[in-house]
């Protein structure tokens, strides 16, 4: 066989791999697009459910996501960029910091249930929170830690070394390199790292079930001590614990959650593409 | 006339092993320009960021003997390091503005030591941009980025931004390394002008340029350091060593 045909048959099963793995999820959206278009309305993303669920709308639940979406983001951030930045600019390279980076991997991996039943033994019941927003915000957001914090801690270990000898030469503390001459060129990666994450806790069913969320509870949270429905819990209920639910409603809270999630993403390759673009070097 | 900085059996060791620096010793008169020349990996540049401690960003390394500046031990416990590169400057091989304008630039050193006033950061942009003979060729974009200029530029800009912090020390590595003829010649003619208010440092592109500009010289070799002495060096060598590299039989 000549090298020009191998490099043929190379290309040829490379594009179908690429297409086995693109057109199920095309399938997968246009399928939810098209049985949950017809509910979609201004009403049903801000109504609350009635008659057992089967009817009304999903506003309650939305709300919960969005609330749990906002709580994430201020429990992981502070806590991942800062872990970042000092992963990044101030660990030692020795046998401890390998270590925490291993266990920082790890816990990527570690299944969402388990970072459930975590919340609700520490969070709920042993420092007492309840299953409230505050419970949830805090189960979320130490999940979304690890991915935060590795895609930070990239962002920073990209920007060029040469900034900080030249600002380190030029008499400034290491702070004030990391402050003017890291963190902004980070910014972008820092930021995408962020939003990737939030989109992964704002799907996620098994950390809220047990700390947060609400079979069914119209009325809206008035304190981060509430419970609240969520989407992804909200959607495995009426889903597979409701009898006689209409599957219109079923699909068209699967597509207002694929939307959200689909904003966020969007949201971060914008923020990106703007700050990227604007980068002088 | 007393001595700038004093370099009293000085080596240094890489985490990996790797002797850099062998027992050197050298003294560093005020307002001069000193050159430290030599093949490569002969410990020049490893010679000058010890002189500032930028060394300390190269994790596990030895250092032994001492660099005593202005009469005190840099490598003493609670030398003020960030004064410390205030008043020894370092301008790098390859041109590296930072991200911002030609004034951004300039003004970093001065806005990070915590001075805010408008008239002084523009007084000392000025000055220092002319003593780099830059000021004609910026003066009117100041606020453009600093990556929009030249190469020959950027290095000037570069010396220009140490000079703005009032050092007394300038260490320069191999500054016209990338540099055209033309924008060569004018950095080592702003030298001659610097040396009358700095102590200039300076590892150059090539022995010509070394005796073009050094008022003294010291020749490096394999981490030691083989000779010292004026001008006379390179055309008098006492060491075969240095007569060799002077004249171009190895290097």
């Amino acid at each position: 066989m000549t090298a020009e045909r191998r490099n043929n048959i190379a290309t040829i099963l490379i594009t179908l791999v690429a297409a086995v793995v693109v057109i199920p999820i095309v399938f997968v959206i246009a399928f939810v697009i098209i049985q949950g278009m017809g509910m979609i309305s201004w009403e049903f993303i801000t109504s609350a459910p009635t008659n057992g669920m089967r009817e009304g709308g999903i506003g309650p639940a939305l709300l919960g996501t969005i609330l749990l979406t906002l709580g994430t983001a201020i429990v992981a951030m502070p806590l991942a960029i800062g872990a970042a930045i000092y992963l990044a600019e101030y660990a030692p390279n020795n046998w401890v910091t390998r270590q925490v980076r291993l266990a920082i991997v790890n816990l990527a991996g570690i299944p969402s249930i388990v970072y459930g039943l975590f919340g609700l033994g520490m969070f709920v019941l042993f420092l007492g929170t309840g299953t409230s927003i505050l419970a949830g915000s805090l189960t979320l957001g130490l999940m979304t830690l690890p991915v935060v914090i590795s895609t930070a801690e990239e962002a920073i270990l990209s920007v060029p070394p040469e900034f900080r000898t030249v600002s380190l030469s030029l008499g400034a503390t290491k702070w004030q390199t990391i402050r003017n001459h890291v963190l902004p060129h980070a910014t972008p990666g820092i930021i995408t790292g962020v939003i990737l994450g939030l989109s992964r806790a704002a799907g996620e069913t098994a950390p809220i079930l047990f700390t947060v969320a609400a079979f069914y509870l119209p009325e809206l949270p008035k304190s981060i001590m509430d419970q609240t429905m969520a989407l992804p819990y909200h959607l495995y209920v009426i889903s597979t614990q409701v009898p006689g639910m209409p599957t219109e409603i079923q699909y068209a809270t699967a597509l207002v959650l694929l939307l959200v999630v689909l904003l966020l993403t969007t949201f971060a390759t914008i923020v990106r593409t703007i700050m990227r673009r604007r980068r002088e070097w | 006339m007393e001595p700038k900085i004093v370099i009293d059996s000085l080596s240094y060791t890489f985490a990996d092993g790797t002797r850099a620096l062998r027992e050197i010793n050298l003294q560093i008169r005020p307002n001069q320009v000193f050159v430290l020349f030599g093949p490569a990996r002969s410990g020049k540049t490893t010679l000058l960021r010890l002189l500032n401690r930028l060394s300390d960003l190269t994790e596990g390394s030895q250092i032994s003997g001492t660099i005593t500046f202005n009469g005190r031990n840099i490598f003493a416990e609670g030398t003020d390091v960030i004064t410390l590169r205030r008043k020894i400057s370092m301008v790098f091989a390859v041109p590296t503005p930072l991200p911002g304008t030609i004034r951004d630039n300039m003004t970093y050193s001065l806005r990070m030591a915590g001075i805010r006033d408008r008239s002084v950061l523009d007084d000392r942009t000025v000055t220092a941009l002319q003593q780099a003979a830059l000021w004609d060729e910026v003066k009117d974009r100041l606020d453009d980025s600093a990556f929009a200029l030249s190469g020959g530029q950027k290095q000037r800009l570069c010396l220009a931004r140490s000079l703005a912090m009032q050092p007394e020390v300038i260490l320069l590595d191999n500054p016209t390394s990338g540099l055209d003829p033309l924008s060569t010649a004018m950095v080592e003619e702003s030298l001659v002008i610097l040396k009358q208010k700095y102590t200039v440092i300076i590892v150059p592109h090539s022995v010509q340029q070394a005796a073009r500009i050094a008022d003294s010289a010291a020749f490096m070799l394999n981490g030691e350091l083989v000779e010292i002495g004026d001008k006379d060096l390179f055309i008098n060598p006492a060491d075969q060593r240095t007569e060799d590299y002077v004249t171009g039989r190895f290097g």
